[in-house]
């Protein structure tokens, strides 16, 4: 009996170890510390096509292998927590509202990319010691249900100014500053526009002329702004959204045959830029495939790429925008920004405020 | 009550004398908890290394600051009336969640274990579908009912979103299979012939039911009503996309802090205290159920089933159909209504366009085909794995440790250390996915553990889910099964194995294939931990509907759609082939 349990145990542990073998296995399996391989660390939205990135490889000899890892936020966390292991050579999403914490953290390793010349200095957020290097610009901005507007004989808002007043009371939708990076984007506009102790008054105003927070994105876009299509099966019920400046676009990308005018409308005094940075990791393994593939990321084949991958506008002002961002896109002459360094000091404090202002 | 333990002495012990009886009882004993502990080993490591140690690191990492513990940190976080208030929402919510899923599936758990009727292998399988859905997609689908516009609001002007409401009905559609499968599989091979004799005996219906039925179901009642508790208790998109902004659990508290604000000794503090509320809530499960298993007759689940006889059955049977058809068929159908709802009519554009961008490439897009493909690869790694390691978990949660004679105390040390292995493997499924996610990070990446980039890791982090569904079918089953069979075999000559494979295993193969069809599910749709570790180019289902849904344009949205459709679809078909598998053995009854 007794020899009977212990084999009974044996075949227990043989199957344990044929788990742990095929776990070992796997990890073998990697091609991470191939050196002809260059990783690319970044967060869900990122995007490239095929033909661009292979012709990177014919021309440098290298592969990319991209690992993505959940929003932009929740990326560039995990990158700082692993950055003694880190997972690639290069990172690319992280964006003005959360580069300080990146730099502080000592996440990148200095390096000037070819081509940083084309990109106005005033992206260049760390052109002293080019740790980050800006690769893509795009604008948080109200979006507007054109229709909605027509029908009803008004004019569609354009600025922060326009959102308090009483005929576009009950109109907009927002996205909760704590969960959502438009919602933060939005309200980082407001405190550029109106200062650190002038944007909760605004915020009191706008609560009072009825504004609506949802959690995310998807639900405001998607479910309660009546301009996009997804909205419109939805029987959303708000013409006015906190999206995208590239979301007009993006709503007759697919469309046959394309309208003369985009179902919906950006209203360009309520942006704020965001910009987009990429940098070389410290302790990546292959650095010097880190250094071609940022320069490639600033090279105007991938830029001109990148507007119908990631709705982003480029940084590279040689790179052209395609049709579609130039015809039913908006110009956004003087969007509001804020220094990274204040973001990153007062972040945690604007948000905890806004969410006792507006959803207690 | 009718169905007691069994007192009587096993009849392979031959009574020399007390003296001797004694020290062969305690050899037994030796011998089982021996036996135990080998079988524990394998689990107890598994979760050792793959939740314990990440899980710990991730709040090590939060609580200590240049190398000093802050437990000042914990008054600081737990004095703020915030989160004293997400504590208690998150707390009522869920048993609010649970007494209404309880509530709601229970009778469906009689109908789908007692009543012949057509197509119900169907409906068993779609009422697990929710399971495996994405929340996002979910929630959109319950938005479309409730929500503004939506159909109880054309009808009767009801809206029930941003309300509580909306999320109590949420969890009931998402956990309804786990009350039918997990009661329901007992349920069906419980033999109706000692209800039916306390009939004979003069008990009313229901006299005999909650006396003779009910006391049997109780140990799996009370498992799937933790399981219930435990998954809304942590739950994420539901709460954020149907009760809006304004609720929020600390698994949602815990999603901010971490991956958002990085504010990890915050973090580290919510994860405690989540943790020790699962722990609280286990003690209290172990401390209620502990003198309620008992050996019981188990039966054919075959022979159990007839059709609905008189106008009492036949209502209780139309009232579950018409529960599910409302709560559950109908959101589906939404979501099946929404990916053929193109921009010019209906028709199949999406999942044409679904091929199509494939085709033209890009990191982003992937075949459809193959993240199917991924889905089901992932999905019968993870069930592999959460089978053998649940299976040898609750063997040896079953194996009686000597309980009898002279080595009481050493029974009693064994039964501890049993309750709190229990519950160690019950710990993930009340655990946030975000810290166990970047526990995996920060600690899975060095030798002799590089597993970070490995492929196997996504099943490993679906499996820590799925073990505990193995675990709770499993153990009602494994107890109730009667120990003289055993012994019986034992006498006749065969070897523990063999007494195993020719009593234990026929009796339990139908919790085993039940059990399967769980961790494949919850492995089908895990998302929170799946979208920190999954490889970029190989997406499974959820992830790749995420991925969608965060992308604007009518092309998009509804691609995720039919993306979603199509999960379904795959968890429909492979659960009834799993239920296939299980009725062709049955022979061996």
């Amino acid at each position: 009996m007794n020899s009977n349990i212990r084999r009974a145990i044996g075949a227990a542990v043989v199957g344990a170890l044929g788990v742990a073998t095929l776990a070992a296995c796997g990890g073998s399996g990697s091609d991470a510390s191939d050196s002809k391989t260059v990783t690319l660390v970044s967060h869900d939205s990122f995007n490239a096509s095929k033909p661009v990135l292979d012709d990177f490889t014919k021309k440098t000899g290298y592969k990319v292998r991209v690992v993505k890892s959940g929003d932009a936020g929740a990326a560039v966390n995990q990158a700082i927590l692993s950055k003694s292991h880190p997972q690639g050579d290069v990172f690319f999403g992280v964006d003005n509202t959360l580069l300080s914490r990146a730099l502080d953290n000592g996440l990148f390793t200095p390096y000037e990319a070819k081509g940083l010349d084309r990109v106005p200095r005033d992206l260049q957020l760390d052109a002293a010691k080019h740790r980050a290097t800006p690769v893509d610009t795009g604008d948080i901005c109200v979006n507007y249900d054109r229709a909605y507007f027509k029908d009803h004989k008004l004019a569609p808002p354009r600025s922060f100014d326009d959102l308090v007043k009483p005929e576009y009371k009950n109109l907009l939708v927002t996205e909760n500053v704590a969960t959502s990076s438009p919602g933060l984007a939005f309200q980082l506009g407001t405190v550029a526009k109106y200062g650190a102790d002038g944007w909760q008054k605004y915020w009191q105003r706008l609560k009072d002329n009825g504004v609506e927070v949802v959690d995310g994105w998807e639900q405001a876009y998607n479910q309660r702004f009546s301009g996009s299509a997804a909205g419109k099966k939805a029987k959303g019920d708000k013409p006015l959204v906190v999206s995208y400046a590239s979301s007009p676009p993006a709503e007759v990308l697919d469309a046959k045959p394309q309208p003369q005018e985009g179902p919906t409308g950006v209203a360009t005094g309520t942006c704020f830029r965001q910009i987009e940075f990429a940098g070389l990791l410290s302790g990546a393994k292959n650095t010097e495939g880190g250094k071609a593939l940022l320069d490639f990321l600033v090279s105007k084949e991938f830029q001109e790429d990148m507007p119908l991958q990631m709705f982003v506008k480029p940084a590279n002002q040689d790179a052209k925008l395609p049709e579609v961002f130039t015809k039913y896109g908006a110009k956004i002459p003087d969007p509001e920004t804020l220094a990274p360094e204040q973001i990153a000091k007062n972040r945690e404090q604007w948000v905890k405020s806004w969410s006792s202002l507006l959803l207690k | 009550m009718v169905v007691a333990p069994p007192e009587v002495e096993p009849p392979g012990h031959a009574p020399d004398g007390p003296g001797a009886r004694r020290a062969a009882d305690r050899r037994a004993a030796a011998r089982g908890i021996a036996s135990r502990l080998a079988l524990m080993a394998v689990p107890f490591a598994f979760f050792a290394v793959f939740f314990a140690y990440p899980v710990a690191a991730i709040v090590a990492r939060g609580l200590k600051d240049g190398g000093r513990w802050q437990f000042g940190r914990m008054g600081e976080v737990l004095g703020d009336p915030h989160i004293g208030h997400v504590l208690w929402f998150t707390t009522w919510q869920a048993a609010a969640s649970t007494a209404l899923t309880l509530a709601l599936a229970l009778p469906g758990a009689y109908v789908f274990a007692r009543f012949d009727f057509p197509g119900k292998q169907v409906l068993r399988a779609v009422v697990t579908v929710p399971f495996v859905l994405p929340t996002v997609v979910a929630g959109s689908a319950f938005l479309a009912l409730l929500g503004r516009g939506g159909l109880l609001d054309e009808l009767w002007g009801v809206r029930l979103d941003t309300t509580v409401w909306a999320i109590l009905l949420a969890h009931v559609f998402f956990n309804y299979a786990v009350v039918v499968r997990t009661v329901g599989g007992l349920w069906a091979q419980l033999d109706p012939r000692q209800e039916e004799a306390a009939r004979v005996l003069g008990a009313g219906r229901f006299a005999a039911w909650r006396r003779v039925t009910l006391p049997a179901l109780a140990p799996a009642v009370a498992a799937a009503a933790l399981m219930v508790f435990l998954f809304t208790f942590t739950s994420f998109g539901v709460i954020q996309i149907l009760g809006g902004p304004r609720y929020a659990t600390l698994e949602v508290e815990i999603y901010q802090q971490t991956a958002q604000l990085l504010n990890l000794p915050t973090a580290a503090v919510l994860s405690i205290v989540q943790l020790l509320a699962v722990c609280v809530l286990l003690a209290v499960h172990a401390w209620t159920v502990r003198r309620r298993e008992s050996t019981l007759r188990l039966v054919d689940a075959a022979r159990t089933a007839h059709r609905p006889r008189g106008a009492g059955q036949w209502a209780l049977l139309a009232g579950v159909l018409t529960c599910v058809t409302l709560l559950i068929l109908l959101p589906l159908a939404v979501l099946v209504q929404r990916s053929f709802d193109g921009p010019d009519g209906y028709g199949p554009v999406f999942y044409r366009a679904l091929q199509s961008a494939a085709d033209n490439g890009g990191t982003f897009v992937v075949a459809p085909l193959e993240a199917i493909g991924n889905s089901l690869s992932y999905g019968l790694a993870a069930t592999a794995i959460a089978v053998v390691i649940g299976g040898l978990a609750a063997a040896a949660l079953t194996l009686r440790g000597g309980a009898k004679g002279g080595a009481k105390g050493g029974a009693r040390g064994a039964g501890r250390l049993v309750r709190g292995f229990d519950a160690l493997l019950m710990l993930p499924l009340g655990t946030s996915a975000v810290t166990v996610g970047f526990g995996f990070l920060i600690t899975l990446d060095k030798p002799p553990l590089d597993l970070r980039d490995s492929w196997i890791l996504v099943p490993l982090a679906q499996a820590l889910v799925g073990v505990p569904f193995v675990v709770r079918t499993m153990l009602p089953v494994l107890r109730a099964v009667d120990v003289r069979l055993r012994e019986a075999a034992a006498v006749l000559g065969a070897s523990p194995l063999r007494a195993w494979r020719e009593v234990d295993l026929p009796l339990v193969g139908r919790a085993l294939a039940v059990a399967a069809g769980f961790a494949f599910a919850v492995s089908l749709g895990e998302f929170g931990a799946t979208v920190f570790i999954a490889r970029p180019e190989s997406p499974t289902l959820p992830v790749a509907v995420a991925r969608l849904l965060g992308r604007p344009g009518e092309l998009n949205y509804g691609q995720a759609m039919a993306l979603s459709t199509m999960l379904m679809l795959v968890c429909a078909v492979a659960l009834l082939a799993l239920e296939r598998v299980r009725t062709d053995r049955s022979g061996e009854f």
